[in-house]
């Protein structure tokens, strides 16, 4: 139903921190292993071996470059995957209902019998989160494993996304972010989360950790004091010292 | 965006078809028999036509009628709705008039109004897309109608609105344009507000993956300036200026088809740029502008 | 209104069984969980590979390549059954034939050599994880001419640790991710160790503890440094010096540690010009001695109760002899050092080295903490607890590969020792079977007897000239020429050298090479293009210079196509393996580990796994330890040696589940149950080290006795950090012409000032290279596995082409923007390529992705693959040899002390070229022998 619940129960969602993020794709290639095989459709795969290959994926790792006014430049590695928008213009634009946002969790889902493969779910999201599968015809979109984090058959520690779970740097979280007190909103407050493109307004739920300040070590770091210009000094001081270690002759 | 020649197609002869619907519906030109089918078939292969090249468009079309249930919330549901019921009164109305030689004034004006409606929902699809900065604004639902009238006023031989709603249609494209190129910038998103990142000048360093992609098929297609121009010249002139010489030209059939035939060129041309220029922000995502 | 919507199946089934096995996507050996469904034909099939949470390597986290592997095992390049050429060598034109015939024909070739020379064969594994096996496969055979790929990977890390402090980083210690403060990395993309440093950085960070990347690139873990020092290649040795220097200067050294667990205290002989300068000062046993600062006695280093004085000096027979800090102050006090002196050299601004050196020491000392955990070390001592210094550091090929990195790593080590953070809660910790002194290695072996095997193992560590594999008359015993005046150190073999050598017939003529899992015709080689020429060339008869090749690979690789014999080799998933603690086990620095694979699934194809068939070919080849007196077979196949072969009595492959009832760890005979056992615990095993025994292992009596229970030693093996290493000082020793074993006259010179046995910078040798300006580097992609990433469906989407990334100067210098094209030009060659601008990076330096380039045919990918049409190698530009200096010597691009291939040291200039239709060079393309991949791809076993 293509009308937006106008609360949800609790907001699932990422928390994607751009400060540890390595950009080894780790997530983005358990995303596509979990999704092939499970919720709906597989991910497919067109050109695999040859010129042009192109395939379906619903996490993608970008990068950016920051260029400072005075200093080196950085490098930010950038996982980008359905946000769950609570305002999702993705939702609204469907002609059949198939885009649904949940109301127990606010989990934004494609249900794919019901889709048509127009298309406009995907020119909505300004994200660029929900890609049409090539062979199936039909649309895909991070279902925030779904078929997972509720999941009896697996064990509870288990029952979180793919992508979390996988990524070796622990640079994703998963939590519920409508709730004030989760470790995941606690962590945005405390890192100064932020939301991606606010003024879409679209209140996507997924939040982002920007990187820490970097390059401050000349500002930061002491200057040491010499004890010793030459050998001549330095044994002199390595003699003081050692007496006063354990042992020493005083 | 991706310029997919099905939704050039559809949007241009549907617009074309739906225009042509509202002036029959209006009684202009009031036409009964044999011509009445005649202007109807035209209108109804246009309309339909377009309809049919949407589909090709469609991942499932077999699929096609859960399109009309979200009509509540979706433009795209309700350009469904608003067309069936067009093409339904007006094959009443048409019928009216082609089998009994009657004209139903009450049901063409409906008609009209649905035919109208019709053409409106189609651009409020694009219009409501705040991704794509250039369609998101009153000029697109305005242009698309404009030119709907003028395109059906030149089709069903209304030389007296033709030529206003052509010379109109024309200005309210230049607008379209000239908005449109300061759109994105005006939209507030920018790399900045995509990524979050501050600290200094910003730049996308490497695509998620070397190949090729949906987004970037679909989403990211970046025309060369100077093609553009060039383009805006030739859709200019095919569309408007060329159609209202031939008009103003003394009458003769063939230059009516020939006016006919540079509008539509015209109007595809234009509605090439319109999705070939047009920026969607998750180009900022991929580097593109 | 209401809102609907579907319902769903939140708990949907997610496979019908779970095989546990380990990852080998790439040398990390991650567990993991792989997910079985039934297929549609009935079969048992993978669907879907995660990881397990309780195996001690990733915890359950996974790389992308291993959450890949499902299109490894599945891809179209995999070789179907064993490969007989038939058109010319290099063409890719073969028959399949039976594994009988294969066998046949190896044996044909085998049986002969062995009878008469055996070091007419060569054989050389790559990356595999079985070297103790066929190694000792080799050894059985008789030939010296045995080695893996770690000459040309990263032999200078190794053998720099080991001889310094008995253990590297590599992926055999590891920083201490519990406690540390402060991580400083150098000169690493990705590592061996690749998901426990991801993990790591993970958890330090979020520990709020910092990140230092030295590397001359800001990608991968160094963007997420909070500092990045974009040092200049090549000179990394000098900037640790200068810190050295700076906390030197400072007295932010640690006196007690450097006194009790160093050789810091032991005396070195100033005798110029004498045989006995710059030797340790021993005892009658060979024990160095120190001076006790109590009785101001001479005393062994390992008695009870000594307090080594770093100061005192002491003279015997008119012979001065200074502890070794003496003189390290001596070298390292002087302004040579001094950041200001080597900040342009380096591309770092003096304060910034400053500033780093004050930040390690304000985190070693003021940082300094204290475990509550009493242990008693080698000499008796007991102390109440540990000490931690929270400063640590890792580093890999970044610095190893360049023809300084034996040097420049020594210099890492003996700055994180002079810091006292090895082995310290907070620091540097070792993984069993390290520490382990260099001494108790074993040393080269090489003696050959025709129908015997050779006198021991062919790989060790030298201590001296005398222990040089040089036959009678001086020359290299070995085709590589390891262990030769020219790289004495050259611990891991020099598998880089062994084509052209072999081609050159020098030091003599081969018959066979013998290749696993090494793609030498391609991306494993320098001058791949005169490596493909070696390989096919003949001599005027018209017969190959190296007369057979047999080569075992999984895949339709490019070194495929230079075999005459192929013997396809399984998947991971479909063969028995051992990650062993003879080898390069999985241990943490809390844990003795290892692990197995075992066939999760069966080949569906005509494959056998390499070592069953090397297995198979010493019971053909009559070898003994794979036969018995009466020539019957020992071992069925590598599953049955794996369980019951033995090193040594009671020591085999595995440690766990050892012994009659499978309750032995290390020790106890062969257990009939225990690859069950291992399947069991999903395919790896576990030993916790002793809380007391976690730190200070070298010197910790509680560590060294559970390292003697647990097999890893006969006996406590307690050494000293040799901040100055004897052996070194003993190969310059011969080069002034002192000793019986003697240098050419050529390598004297070199000898005296590389064989430095405190650490020293040398610019590397520049010759040739005037004009050169630009250093041309290479990273690993995280998820790519140097070649065979290509052929996985879902991996070479990330990576199908790789640009040269060139800093923001450069590409302005050159008027070049993103996706432009250069042509890249070294002293020996020259690439054409397409550019993509990085600011992040070093100004004078660009760098591509490894290994991402193909050649056209392999891999069954279509010739027009983006891998072949824009992706590129590096290794064109590289040469093994530097290029000729006109005393008419060629000079191999090698480290001088290990033999190390300096794949880091090249120099290349760049231009803008008119694009080419495709990257150049572009070779012919191959013939494949297992056809092209399908158009489309949608993977799903399950319903
Ligand atoms: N320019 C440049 N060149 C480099 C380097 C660099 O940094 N820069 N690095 C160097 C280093 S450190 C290394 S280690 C080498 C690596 O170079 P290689 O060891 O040659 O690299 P791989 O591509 O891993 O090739 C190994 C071969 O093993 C095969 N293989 C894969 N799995 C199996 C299996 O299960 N069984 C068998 N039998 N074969 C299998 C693959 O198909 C492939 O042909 O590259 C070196 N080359
Ligand atoms: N994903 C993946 N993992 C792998 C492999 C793989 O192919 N793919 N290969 C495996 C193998 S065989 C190996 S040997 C390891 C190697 O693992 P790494 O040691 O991480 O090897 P490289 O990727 O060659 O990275 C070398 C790094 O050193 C930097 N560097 C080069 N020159 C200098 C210098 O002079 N100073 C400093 N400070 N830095 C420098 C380069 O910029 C680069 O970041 O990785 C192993 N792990
Ligand atoms: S990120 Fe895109 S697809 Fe996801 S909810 Fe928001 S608008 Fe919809
Ligand atoms: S593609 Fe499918 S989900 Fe998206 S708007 Fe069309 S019907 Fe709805
Ligand atoms: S939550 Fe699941 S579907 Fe979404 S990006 Fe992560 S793995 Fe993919
Ligand atoms: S797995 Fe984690 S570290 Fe790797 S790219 Fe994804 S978010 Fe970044
Ligand atoms: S790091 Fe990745 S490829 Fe390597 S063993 Fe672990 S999961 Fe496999
Ligand atoms: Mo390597």
């Amino acid at each position: 139903m293509t009308e937006l619940p106008d609360t949800t129960k609790r907001k699932l969602g990422l928390v994607i921190d751009l400060d540890t993020c390595v950009g080894c794709h780790a997530c983005v290639i358990s995303c596509k292993g979990w999704n092939t095989e499970n919720y709906g459709a597989p991910l497919s795969d067109q050109s695999p071996y040859g010129a042009d290959p192109s395939g379906t994926f619903l996490n993608r790792v970008h990068s950016y470059e920051v260029q400072p006014k005075e200093g080196a430049a950085q490098l930010i590695h950038f996982p980008k995957s359905c946000l769950h928008c609570e305002d999702a213009p993705c939702v609204t634009v469907c002609p059949t209902g198939a885009s649904y946002k949940r109301v127990e969790d606010g989990i934004v889902l494609v249900n794919e019998s019901d889709c048509i493969g127009c298309g406009l779910c995907a020119w909505a999201c300004p994200y660029g989160a929900r890609e049409m599968d090539a062979a199936a015809g039909v649309m895909k979109k991070c279902t925030l494993c779904v078929d997972r984090i509720y999941n009896d058959t697996l064990p509870e520690e288990d029952r979180v996304p793919a992508c979390v779970r996988s990524c070796p740097a622990g640079a994703r979280h998963f939590g519920d972010l409508g709730d004030p007190d989760s470790a995941v909103s606690k962590l945005v407050v405390e890192r100064g989360g932020i939301d991606l493109m606010p003024e879409q307004g679209t209140k996507p739920v997924n939040k982002y950790l920007p990187p820490r300040p970097k390059d401050r070590i000349t500002e930061t770091a002491p200057r040491l004091t010499p004890v010793a210009q030459d050998i001549g000094g330095f044994l002199g001081w390595l003699d003081r010292t050692l007496e006063r270690l354990p042992g020493g002759d005083s | 965006m991706h310029p997919a020649k099905s939704v050039i197609a559809f949007t241009t002869l549907s617009g074309l078809g739906f225009g042509l619907l509202i002036w029959l519906g209006l009684g202009a030109p009031a036409v009964t028999g044999r011509s009445a089918f005649a202007f109807f078939t035209i209108a109804y292969l246009l309309a339909t036509g377009g309809l049919i090249a949407s589909a090709f468009h469609l991942g499932h079309p077999e699929r096609g009628l859960k399109a009309f249930t979200q009509w509540r919330t979706s433009w795209l549901s309700r350009e469904g709705w608003a067309a069936l019921l067009a093409l339904g009164v007006m094959a009443a109305y048409g019928a009216g008039l082609v089998f009994l030689d009657t004209r139903w004034a009450l049901l063409g004006w409906l008609g009209a109004g649905l035919s109208l409606g019709t053409v409106v929902t189609t651009a409020m699809i694009y219009t409501q897309l705040k991704s794509v900065p250039r369609w998101h604004m009153a000029l697109t639902p305005a242009l698309f109608l404009c030119l709907s009238l003028a395109g059906g006023a030149l089709l069903a031989g209304q030389t007296r609105w033709a030529v206003p709603l052509l010379i109109l249609a024309g200005g309210l494209q230049i607008a379209h344009w000239r908005r449109g190129d300061g759109a994105l910038a005006r939209s507030g998103t920018t790399l900045a507000t995509a990524t979050g990142l501050t600290g200094g000048s910003l730049r996308a360093f490497e695509p998620p993956h070397t190949g090729p992609n949906y987004l970037l098929r679909e989403m990211v297609h970046v025309v060369g300036r100077r093609h553009a121009t060039k383009l805006r010249v030739i859709a200019l002139a095919l569309m408007s200026v060329v159609p209202v010489v031939l008009l103003l030209a003394p009458f003769s059939h063939a230059l009516a088809a020939l006016a006919v035939l540079s509008h539509l060129t015209g109007v595809l041309t234009a509605r090439w740029l319109f999705f070939a220029e047009a920026e969607h922000v998750v180009g900022f995502y991929y580097g593109a502008r | 209104m209401s809102h609907r919507q579907p319902d769903l199946n939140l708990s949907p089934k997610v496979s019908d069984e779970v095989r546990k096995t380990t990852c080998y996507m790439c040398a990390c050996r991650c567990g993991i969980n792989v997910h079985m469904k039934r297929g549609a034909d009935g079969t048992q099939q993978v669907a879907y590979i995660e990881g397990n949470r309780d195996h001690p390597v990733n915890k359950g986290v996974l790389c992308a390549k291993g959450s890949a592997g499902i299109m490894q095992v599945n891809a179209p390049s995999r070789l179907r059954a064993p490969l007989k050429r038939v058109g010319p060598r290099g063409s890719g034109q073969f028959e399949e034939i039976s594994w009988d015939e294969a066998l046949e024909i190896a044996t044909g070739w085998l049986k002969p050599l062995r009878e008469k020379a055996p070091e007419k064969l060569a054989f050389f594994t790559g990356r595999d994880q079985s070297q103790s096996f066929t190694g000792w496969w080799a050894q059985k055979f008789g030939t010296p001419n045995y080695a893996a790929h770690g000459g040309f990977c990263s032999v200078n890390m190794a053998t720099a640790g080991i001889y310094t402090m008995g253990g590297s980083f590599w992926e055999f210690g590891q920083p201490d991710w519990d406690y540390t403060k402060l991580f400083i990395l150098f000169g690493v993309a990705e590592d061996h160790d690749s998901n426990p440093i991801k993990m790591g950085i993970g958890k330090i960070k979020a520990r709020g503890a910092r990140v230092i990347g030295v590397n001359p690139v800001r990608s991968g873990y160094n963007a997420v440094a909070d500092d990045w020092v974009s040092i200049t290649p090549g000179t990394d040795g000098l900037f640790i010096l200068s810190l050295i220097h700076v906390l030197m200067t400072a007295g932010k050294i640690d006196l007690e540690y450097l006194a009790r667990y160093t050789n810091a205290p032991c005396l070195v002989a100033e005798a110029p010009g004498t045989p006995e300068h710059g030797l340790l000062l021993r005892g009658a046993d060979g024990k160095t001695l120190v001076i006790d600062r109590a009785s101001g006695a001479l005393t062994p280093f390992d008695q009870p109760g000594v307090r080594p004085d770093l100061s005192a000096t002491h003279t015997r027979d008119g012979i001065l002899y200074r502890p070794v800090l003496h003189l390290m102050a001596e070298r390292y006090l002087s302004s040579d050092y001094a950041p200001e002196t080597v900040a342009e050299r380096c591309g770092i601004p003096a304060d910034k080295i400053r500033a780093v050196a004050g930040e390690i020491a304000r985190v070693a000392f003021d940082e300094a903490f204290e475990l509550d955990r009493q242990w008693t070390d080698f000499r008796g001592e007991t102390h109440p607890t540990m000490v931690g210094r929270p400063v640590s550091f890792h580093a890999m090929r970044g610095i190893s590969a360049h023809a300084n990195g034996f040097q420049t790593a020594r210099a890492l080590h003996v700055l994180q020792i002079l810091l006292g953070t090895v082995e310290v809660p907070g620091g540097f910790r070792f993984k069993p079977p390290y520490p382990k002194p260099a001494e108790i290695h074993p040393k080269p072996h090489f003696n050959v007897t025709p129908g015997a095997p050779l006198d021991g193992p062919h790989l060790g560590f030298v201590q001296g000239p005398e222990d040089l594999a040089l036959k009678v008359d001086g020359s290299p015993a070995r085709i590589d020429k390891a262990f030769t005046w020219e790289n004495p150190m050259s611990a891991h073999g020099l598998m880089h050298m062994v084509i052209s050598n072999a081609h050159a017939g020098d030091p003599y003529k081969i018959d066979t090479l013998f290749m696993y899992m090494a793609n030498m015709a391609w991306n494993s080689s320098m001058n791949t293009r005169s490596v493909m020429e070696m390989l096919t060339d003949t001599d005027e008869s018209g017969t190959y210079v190296i007369p057979h090749i047999i080569y075992s690979d999984a895949y339709s690789s490019e070194m495929v196509a230079y075999a005459d014999l192929i013997l396809p080799d399984t998947t991971y998933l479909e063969r028995h393996d051992c990650i062993s603690l003879l080898d390069r086990p999985i241990c943490e620095a809390d844990a003795l580990a290892d692990a197995i694979r075992w066939p999760v699934i069966a080949p569906d194809r005509d494959v056998r796994g390499f070592q069953s068939v090397l297995i198979d070919l010493g019971v053909r080849l009559g070898l003994p330890g794979f036969v018995d007196e009466s020539g019957a077979a020992v071992y069925a196949d590598y599953a049955d040696y794996i369980v019951n072969h033995e090193r040594k009595p009671g020591i085999g492959p595995l440690a766990g589940w050892r012994g009659e009832g499978g309750n032995k760890t290390g020790r106890g005979t062969p257990n009939p149950g225990q690859m069950a056992r291992y399947i069991e615990n999903g395919g790896f095993f576990v030993s916790h080290i002793p809380k007391a025994a976690s730190y200070y292992k070298p010197w910790n009596a509680a560590y060294q006795n559970w390292a003697v229970e647990s097999g890893l030693y006969d006996s406590p093996q307690p050494y000293l950090f040799q901040l100055y290493v004897e052996p070194l000082r003993k190969f310059q020793r011969a080069a002034e012409g002192h000793g019986e074993h003697q240098p050419p006259e050529h390598l004297r010179d070199r000898l005296k000032t590389v064989m430095d046995p405190l650490p020293i910078w040398y610019e590397t040798d520049q010759q040739g290279n005037a004009g050169f300006t630009v250093n041309a580097l290479t990273q690993r992609p995280m998820a790519m596995y140097h070649s065979w990433g290509s052929q996985n469906a879902w991996l070479r989407q990330l990576h199908g082409h790789n640009p040269l990334y060139v800093p923001t100067r450069l590409m302005r210098e050159h008027g070049l923007r993103d996706g432009d094209w250069a042509k890249v030009t070294s002293p020996h060659g020259e690439i054409t390529v397409p550019v993509r601008e990085m600011a992040a990076l070093n100004d004078a330096t660009v760098w591509t992705w490894n290994a991402i380039g193909k050649r056209k045919g392999a891999w069954a990918l279509k010739g027009d693959a983006p891998e072949a049409t824009r992706g590129f190698l590096l290794n064109h530009l590289i040469h093994e040899l530097l290029p000729p200096k006109g005393d008419g010597l060629r000079w191999a691009n090698s480290d001088p002390i290990t033999g190390q291939a300096a794949w880091f040291d090249l120099k290349v200039k760049i231009e803008k070229a008119i694009p080419p239709d495709e990257s150049q060079p572009a070779f012919a393309p191959l013939t494949s022998p297992v056809g092209q991949g399908p158009d489309h791809l949608e993977w799903k076993v399950g319903k």
